[in-house]
């Protein structure tokens, strides 16, 4: 468990290292956090010849609500969103959240923008991010471009990003206080990958929900936007008989959705995770 | 002052809290090279060549060498429970001619550093041809080696014990109770992985190998013997160890390697293992199948108990020999009468990494298969499982219980017990039928919430003997030197603990040398929870032969009869007070004369047997199948706690591993043998999170008849019957009796039985 040999720059400005990545594109690996990476350098299952530090960027060191949008820098740590950044819904929904993502000494390190650039399946984050339609800003020595989260991910450990690419800055938009929010998680231990989760979030206004998100992740090869699901929420009352509209909702995400099985879980079991974590994620958003 | 009973802190730990521990990876040597073994990629195959070419060209590659070019080296001998039919399935320390678990070491490579060692060993090319593995213990035996050993089936032990007309209990049995459980694949993993640092020492011609533990005095004697060095050109030494449960310290194909590589580069080398290569190369344990079949009259008294029993030992029989097996067929019928009993254990060999004892070694896995049957017995006659256990326990009149076989060559004879009585007390602590009325209520309400018990016969202090020398110098000083070895378990506070005992000095002066085969000629290491019972037995024997002559000689000093002195805090003073002398000056005037010294010897041809009860209650969330431990309690009966604290500490860190064989840790294989949980993000821990908060009830109801300190090992019964307890609560928390026959209960499996409606 000795790391491959590996050159390792450090540049001192974002354009310095947009450059660097010009020239060494599928060579190099950007280092932010190296929560994943390290680990899997490690283990020999990554071996990027060039390995580009970002932790001097000032450029991309930034958390600020701007313009009705949270933006996150490629250098916020997990650790940031501990306490709430923004008040308000969105604010509490990332604190909850948060919680959940391995264990306190890897979320001072992590960022957010590199669980998305990774894009493992089972990330908190990149669920996050496609249910509440997140926008990534990705930087290159060529300009900038900004994606949605619907054409971000590709699959397991795939994104949208050109290997001269950087995410440089994720915008999430600010919710008002109207809406309400959930997020359920699964996982074998604390801290360990989820076997399932849901994040939801509606917006009640004179008691009737008027715009709804719903996620669900942990299975399949990345997060899942339940847009049907959450059409259906629209227009339902969010009073007490909410409830029913809940159950049916969660059988329904039950069969939308084809996980696959691994050691830790079966298909069926996983699709009835799913069921109750989108059950309990609505439930804490709405009733 | 009494010191034995005292939880007195441990005196081992101020390097260990100020980061001066020295663990095998902390030590090194000038001028020291690096070794790394190549793994087999493939679960059983031919090999047909082995390519070192690219990687040797390397700079900074040393050596690369196969069993081609260790050809001289023996295989692996057994340490303990060997029989001559097992010999050809031993295991060399390089693979030679076939590779039978992914993980199995073909090739080592030295090198000047530890990324040079690694990238070389990526560069050997193992050319394998890929055969058919052997995963399932139960299935019908196959060949071991095809042409190199024809005929030679993966069976190579069966183990047999008996007693009783089974025919007959059978014949009058008013109901047959049969049962099928499985253990999982799991085992001991100590937070240092395994490593050792081997010193050449030009001057001397010998070898000195740091980074020992366990047994190293047969170890010494083992590598001795395979490398041909005559006594006295090897020793071993022992430095912190930060865990062993079993597996660490066992002699594995590496330890001979890493001498083997110094003796012949005549410079030091160093092997420290990787988390991966610790998870597919050390020991595994567990995994095994039993079947049961008890004959029961009315009451749940059961007249006869069949059993067979399969056990998944993995591609070679290591240093254990038949150990976990026996253990599991001798320990079986527990703490009950059970007067006719037959078992047969199947000793399979797959194409898995080798396995060895771990932690409650045939008794995690027995105790769960009986404890189930018990359970079992309950539900088919309608009784209840207290009830059960009750009429089944054996009696205290009936101690010594002599079982009528032996296991690791001993016999089981239960020397002492007050079972019965111990279950009153658990049931007595739970307020037991008050707090199965609260768990009705509760599932009436909807919750899942339920209890479960496992009772349990421990057994310890395995000998055959150990040795303790002891000296008192000028200063005060006390200098204890066993061939005993540390773990971290405790061993020099609670050996100096029964020396300041019988000596009365204090518990600072006393310092404990362990696992230094140049100090003391002999010495049998720590396992089977022995170190307390034979130890310090031993240091009790040599303390008070150090005190008589120390007594003797102040006598004449004060001119007084040693009748009429004492001793008190590190002085012997006379009785009436008018006269004192500092031990240390008893030292100074017998310096000349070999000093104030004591010898204890302690041989027991009998392992001392403490029995506890764990109870377990649990709530199970039915969406998710999530299982969370409500509350944990351990009853049990050591004879003699030396130091309560050490105990408690032992039994918490028992049940934090029996939980997590019970719910987490499994190693799973696909079908082409190829391991799946091979590291920490398949393997599960469980963590602080996972581990409950244990309720310990240290009993010294029934002392040891065998030992002058009257104690029995603690160090096992912390897990023994968690797997035990944790499916009976289970079971009763979701209300289908004899749901969980399996472990670990993965939400995945309680997932099929929820909704498999089983």
């Amino acid at each position: 468990m000795k790391a491959a040999a590996f050159d390792y720059l450090r540049p001192a400005s974002l354009g310095e290292a947009l450059a660097l990545l010009a020239t060494h594109k599928d060579d190099c690996k950007i280092l932010a956090g190296g929560q994943s990476l390290v680990p899997a350098m490690n283990f020999r299952l990554a071996r990027p010849a060039i390995l580009i530090d970002i932790n001097d960027l000032d450029e991309l060191d930034h958390l600020r609500a701007d313009a009705g949008q949270l933006k996150i820098g490629a250098l916020t740590r997990h650790a940031a969103f501990h306490r709430p950044v923004v008040e308000g819904p969105l604010g509490t929904l990332l604190a909850k959240v948060v919680r959940h993502i391995a264990h306190y000494p890897i979320r001072q390190r992590g960022t957010f923008a590199g669980s998305l650039s990774h894009a493992d399946p089972a990330s908190e984050w990149c669920l996050v991010a496609t249910t509440l339609r997140a926008e990534m800003v990705a930087k290159s020595a060529r300009g900038e471009r900004v994606i949605a989260a619907s054409d971000f991910f590709h699959g397991t450990f795939t994104t949208a990003l050109e290997p001269d690419e950087i995410l440089a800055e994720i915008r999430l938009p600010i919710m008002t206080p109207d809406w309400r929010v959930g997020f359920y998680e699964f996982s074998r231990r604390a801290g360990d990958f989820a076997l399932g989760m849901a994040v939801a979030a509606a917006k009640v206004e004179d008691g009737t929900i008027r715009e709804a998100r719903l996620g669900v992740g942990g299975v399949g090869d990345r997060a899942i936007r339940l847009g049907a699901l959450e059409d259906q929420l629209v227009g339902t009352p969010a009073s007490s008989d909410v409830i029913d509209s809940i159950d049916r909702i969660a059988r329904e995400a039950r069969g939308m959705i084809e996980p696959s099985g691994d050691i830790h879980a079966s298909p069926e079991y996983r699709r009835d995770l799913i069921a109750a974590s989108v059950k309990r994620a609505l439930t804490e958003a709405l009733a | 002052m009494s010191f034995v009973g005292r939880s007195l802190r441990r005196i081992e730990d101020r390097p260990l809290l100020m980061g001066q521990g020295a663990f095998a990876a902390d030590c090194n040597w000038p001028g020291q090279l690096h070794m790394r073994v190549v793994r087999s990629p493939v679960a059983f195959g031919r090999i047909l060549g082995v390519e070192t070419e690219e990687a040797t060209a390397l700079e900074g590659v040393v050596a690369i060498w196969t069993i081609a070019e260790l050809d001289d080296l023996p295989p692996i001998d057994f340490r303990q429970m060997g029989l001559e039919r097992l010999a050809p399935y031993r295991q060399f320390v390089l693979a030679r001619d076939y590779v039978r678990y992914v993980g199995e070491p073909v090739a080592v490579v030295v090198a000047v550093d530890p990324y040079i060692a690694e990238d070389a060993a990526d560069l050997v090319f193992c050319d394998i041809e890929e055969l058919e593995p052997q995963l399932d213990a139960t299935a019908e035996p196959v060949a071991f080696m095809p042409d190199v050993h024809p005929g030679l089936m993966s069976e190579p032990a069966v183990i047999r014990r008996g007693y009783g007309d089974l025919d007959a209990a059978f014949a009058c049995a008013r109901r047959v109770v049969e049962l099928e459980v499985k253990i999982g694949r799991h085992t001991g993993v100590p937070m240092e992985t395994r490593g050792g640092l081997c010193v050449y020492d030009t001057e001397k011609d010998t070898l000195r190998l740091y980074g020992a533990a366990k047994v190293p005095h047969y170890n010494r004697d083992a590598i001795s013997r395979m490398l041909g060095l005559a006594p006295g050109r090897l020793e071993l030494s022992e430095g912190h160890v930060g865990g062993g449960f079993g597996i660490r310290g066992e002699l594995y194909p590496e330890d001979v390697l890493v001498c083997a590589a110094a003796l012949r580069l005549k410079r030091p080398v160093k092997w420290i293992e990787d988390r991966r290569e610790h998870l597919l190369a050390a020991n595994h344990s567990r995994d095994q199948v039993y079947r049961l079949k008890a004959a029961v009259d009315s009451r749940g008294f059961i007249l006869g108990l069949k059993a067979d029993f399969f056990t998944d030992q993995g591609a070679y029989v290591r240093t254990h020999g038949t150990t976990v097996t026996d253990l599991s067929a001798g320990l079986l019928p527990g703490p009950y009468v059970i007067p006719a009993y037959d078992v047969a254990g199947h000793i399979r060999l797959t194409n898995k990494t080798p396995a060895g004892t771990y932690r409650a070694p045939g008794r995690y896995e027995s105790t769960f298969a009986r404890e189930r049957l018990i359970d079992a017995i309950a539900i088919e006659l309608g009784l209840s499982p207290v009830e059960v256990r009750r009429v089944n326990l054996i009696g205290e009149a009936a101690m010594p219980f002599d079982r009528g076989f032996e296991t690791l060559g001993t016999r089981v004879v239960y020397d002492s017990g007050k079972y019965a009585d111990l279950l009153e007390r658990v049931l007595a602590h739970l307020d037991y039928d008050r707090l199965q009325q609260q768990l009705t209520e509760r599932r009436s309400r909807g919750e899942l919430v339920g209890l479960g018990l496992g009772y349990f016969v421990e057994k310890s202090g395995l000998g055959p003997q150990d040795l303790v020398r002891m000296r008192l110098d000028m200063r005060g000083d006390i200098e204890i030197v066993t061939g005993v070895a540390s773990v971290g378990q405790g061993v020099e506070t609670a050996l100096a603990q029964i020396c300041a005992e019988t000596l009365q000095v204090p518990i600072e002066r006393i310092r404990v040398i362990h696992g230094q085969t140049d100090r003391i000629e002999i010495g049998f290491g720590a396992f089977a929870s022995r170190v307390t019972v034979m130890a310090g037995s031993a240091v009790k024997i040599a303390a008070e032969a150090l005190r008589a002559t120390a007594l003797e000689v102040a006598a004449r000093l004060l001119q007084t009869t040693p009748q009429a002195l004492r001793l008190s805090n590190g002085m012997i003073e006379t009785v009436n007070g008018s006269a004192s002398l500092p031990l240390g000056d008893v030292a100074a005037h017998l310096e000349e004369t070999g000093g104030l010294t004591g010898e204890g010897r302690f041989a027991s041809s009998h392992m001392t047997y403490p029995y506890g009860i764990h109870a377990a209650q649990v709530r199970v969330d039915p969406a998710t199948c999530a299982v969370t431990i409500e509350r944990y309690v351990v009853a049990y009966d050591v004879g003699r706690a030396v130091n309560p604290m050490l105990i408690e500490g032992q039994i918490v860190g028992g049940v934090a591993q029996g939980v997590g064989g019970a719910f987490l840790e499994e190693f799973v294989y696909d079908e082409n043998g190829q391991p799946l949980a091979a590291s920490f993000a398949d393997y599960l821990m469980p963590t602080c999170h996972e581990v409950p908060e244990v309720e310990v009830l240290l009993r010294e109801d029934a002392p040891s008849p065998l030992n002058p300190l009257g104690v029995k090992g603690a160090g096992e019964g912390g897990i023994n019957a968690a797997g035990a307890a944790l499916a009976g609560a289970i079971d009763a928390a979701i209300q289908k009796p004899g749901a969980v026959a399996q472990l670990p209960i993965t939400p995945g499996r309680l997932h099929a039985i929820l909704r498999g409606g089983r």
